[in-house]
């Protein structure tokens, strides 16, 4: 390829701006209609080269995010630029070629009945890309790329392991050679001695090929071993975004507090964390006022329950509270 | 401290099509009154298994072998269906990792949980009722009474938990055994419900059996513990010494693969395991652990392996002493 330029540290890939979606519930015969804010106003950037790290508990939207992300749903409010293009006005083939996705499940996300072979070379027959030779070396290639052996092409997917199977899922989203690659909790299903094979191929696929990544998880330790920068969500909105050496050494917003110190590493002497915050957990069809944290976080001033907090910049760090200095 | 559940030997097996799987093959474990024994693993290592051969709650179709197994001073080795059932819910009980399955769904909690004093200890519905309020606010649920009306599907994960330990601790057990009981949860709730548990062990003085696929959490709330592979123990120990100075190329592993948060090596290789865990199916000759071991020999493939050290830390590798050096006597 000679006509690529290399890339410049900062060009912005992926440009989120004041996202919204909500989803509407329970419009049962009885039941009033109820309304479900799953992202709630994100702005967010992905430059080239990053691995954009999303951490935040269940029901915070980060999946809906994802899918926001992959053009999958399109978002109630606000837009998704990939390289200043609108994700909503780029036709769904091209859409697929510019951003790929990789899910948790590797059992229910491959084609039972297809070949691994053939389950990697379809997306370049989706996409009309090469002869059937050149595909078949492209095939070849992002194989051993992901770490699987060639004797696999003929293997169906229930004669593979969970992390091999992750692998095919990887390759699969590689093999169109996709500007990003959004990955919605992708070892989660897996065992640690296989998670750490998966990280440690996502690493090494980001230092060969420059790969861009948004990795989404709910375990911080991941996030963090992984990640170049983080944003953690909390009921549907960035609480808290910095370079990942930042938020782990210096977190600002106290939710993010509570998460780190809620990393269970082995340590036999370190015993458990007392709990700071409140565990109950607000439904998300009702969040609290102001900050929608408050009602869980040890420093609430008056502030917190009427006035909603905006991400703003602290130091190195952009982070949406009132107390946060 | 005194023996409170000795098994030994424990071998579970099934029937499967292409011959027997092999799925737990000759553990021995001891939980001492009031102690916390952490038992990890990954998926297919035997750790359920083991959990619900405790409890008498295996299928059927499983083959049960032990050559010891004693509870509470009671041999239970040829106990039956009967006698495991009073037990159950009365001096030993169960947590599950995902209380909207362990739960009735068209029950409510306040049905659930006074049935098993009744049915256990002839209670009224008064005094059932009494014990439930308490101890739903002894787990740190607020308005009890109102609780238990509801049911399950009204409530939390990180408060259905709380009602399944409420619920274990009914008829104050000598035993829980809880299996990935915060694995469901998100990990600020994790900590509440671990420390629950921690305060509630110290109050009552029940001994706990803490099953988990996270050495994090493992080491954090457990007095010994017991890691396996394949349906066999390979290492077993304090939690200082099984943790601190792992014995066992397994153990090692599965510490170096774990992502450790603020140690200067964000971005590093992890030290991920090669290879697969062997088809249990079938006899499995010499070390399971062998084909993904990187202090592997032609030996390990053919020793007649046996746990060797004393209760404080012992491993099942044979080449641990020129390893890692001997460990002190006694």
């Amino acid at each position: 390829m000679v006509d690529c330029e290399p890339p410049s540290p900062d060009e912005v890939l992926l440009d989120v701006r004041g996202v919204s979606h909500q989803f509407e519930l329970g419009q049962g015969l009885l039941s009033r209609k109820r309304t479900l804010r799953a992202v709630d106003d994100v702005s967010l950037t992905v430059s080239r080269g990053e691995i954009l790290g999303v951490v935040g508990e269940s029901g915070c939207g980060k999946s809906t995010l994802a899918r926001i992300l992959l053009g999958i749903i399109a978002p109630s409010r606000g837009s998704v630029l990939l390289q200043g293009r609108s994700l909503s006005s780029l036709p769904r083939r091209e859409l697929a070629r510019l951003v790929q996705p990789v899910f948790q499940d590797p059992y229910s996300s491959l084609n039972p009945r297809k070949t691994i072979g053939e389950i990697l070379e379809l997306p370049l027959r989706v996409h009309g890309i090469g002869t059937s030779a050149e595909r078949s070396r492209a095939v070849a290639e992002v194989m051993a790329q992901v770490g699987l052996a060639d004797r696999l092409r003929g293997a169906l997917p229930n004669q593979l392991s969970g992390g091999q199977r992750q692998r095919v899922a990887i390759g699969r989203a590689l093999v169109v050679r996709p500007q990003i690659v959004i990955c919605d909790e992708p070892t989660s299903a897996l065992d640690v001695s296989v998670q750490a094979q998966i990280l440690n191929l996502l690493l090494d696929l980001r230092k060969t090929f420059g790969l861009t990544l948004v990795f989404i998880s709910h375990n911080l330790a991941v996030v963090e071993h992984l990640s170049t920068r983080v944003a953690v969500m909390y009921l549907g909105r960035i609480v808290e975004q910095a370079d990942v050496d930042t938020l782990f050494e210096t977190p600002r917003h106290p939710y993010t507090q509570t998460l780190l110190a809620s990393v269970l590493t082995p340590d036999p002497y370190a015993g458990l964390p007392q709990a700071t915050a409140s565990d109950v957990m607000p439904s998300p069809m009702a969040p609290p006022t102001g900050c929608t944290f408050h009602p869980r976080c040890p420093y609430t001033e008056t502030a917190c329950n009427t006035e909603r907090p905006v991400l703003r910049q602290v130091d190195r760090t952009l982070v949406a509270c009132h107390l946060a200095k | 401290m005194t023996t409170l559940l000795e098994i030994d030997g424990l071998e579970v097996s099934f029937p499967v099509a292409q011959g027997i799987l092999r799925a737990v093959r000759g553990i021995s474990l001891t939980v001492d009154r009031g102690e916390t024994l952490g038992v990890v693993g990954e998926s297919g290592c035997g750790k359920s298994l083991t959990a619900l051969a405790i409890m008498g709650l295996l299928p059927p179709r499983a083959n049960v072998v032990t050559r010891r197994f004693t509870f509470d001073g009671e041999d239970l080795a040829n106990a039956g269906e009967a006698r495991m059932s009073e037990l159950r819910g009365d001096r030993m009980a169960m947590i599950f990792q995902e209380p909207m399955t362990a739960l009735n769904p068209t029950l409510t909690i306040g049905l659930q949980l006074t049935e098993v004093l009744q049915r256990h200890r002839n209670a009224s519905a008064k005094e059932a009722r009494a014990r439930a309020l308490d101890l739903l606010s002894r787990v740190g649920i607020s308005e009890p009474a109102a609780r238990l009306a509801q049911y399950p599907h009204q409530l939390s994960g990180g408060l259905r938990q709380r009602v399944m330990i409420a619920m274990a601790l009914m008829c104050a057990p000598k035993l829980i055994v809880a299996d990935e009981p915060t694995t469901a949860l998100d990990v600020t709730i994790q900590a509440q419900i671990l420390n629950l548990l921690r305060e509630l062990k110290a109050e009552t003085g029940t001994s706990l059996v803490f099953i988990s696929h996270d050495l994090g959490v493992v080491s954090r709330i457990a007095d010994r513990i017991v890691v396996m592979y394949a349906g066999e123990v390979v290492e077993t120990g304090t939690r200082a010494n099984v943790l601190g100075i792992p014995r066992h190329p397994y153990t090692r592993a599965l510490l170096e693969c774990l992502p450790r948060p603020h140690s200067g090596d964000r971005g590093g290789h992890l030290g991920a395991i090669p290879g697969l865990v062997p088809s249990l199916i079938g006899p499995v000759a010499g070390c399971a652990f062998r084909t993904r071991c990187t202090f592997a020999t032609p030996e390990c493939a053919v020793a007649n392996l046996n746990l060797v050290g004393t209760k404080a830390h012992a491993t099942l590798c044979r080449r641990a002493d020129e390893l890692w050096g001997t460990l002190p006597r006694g």
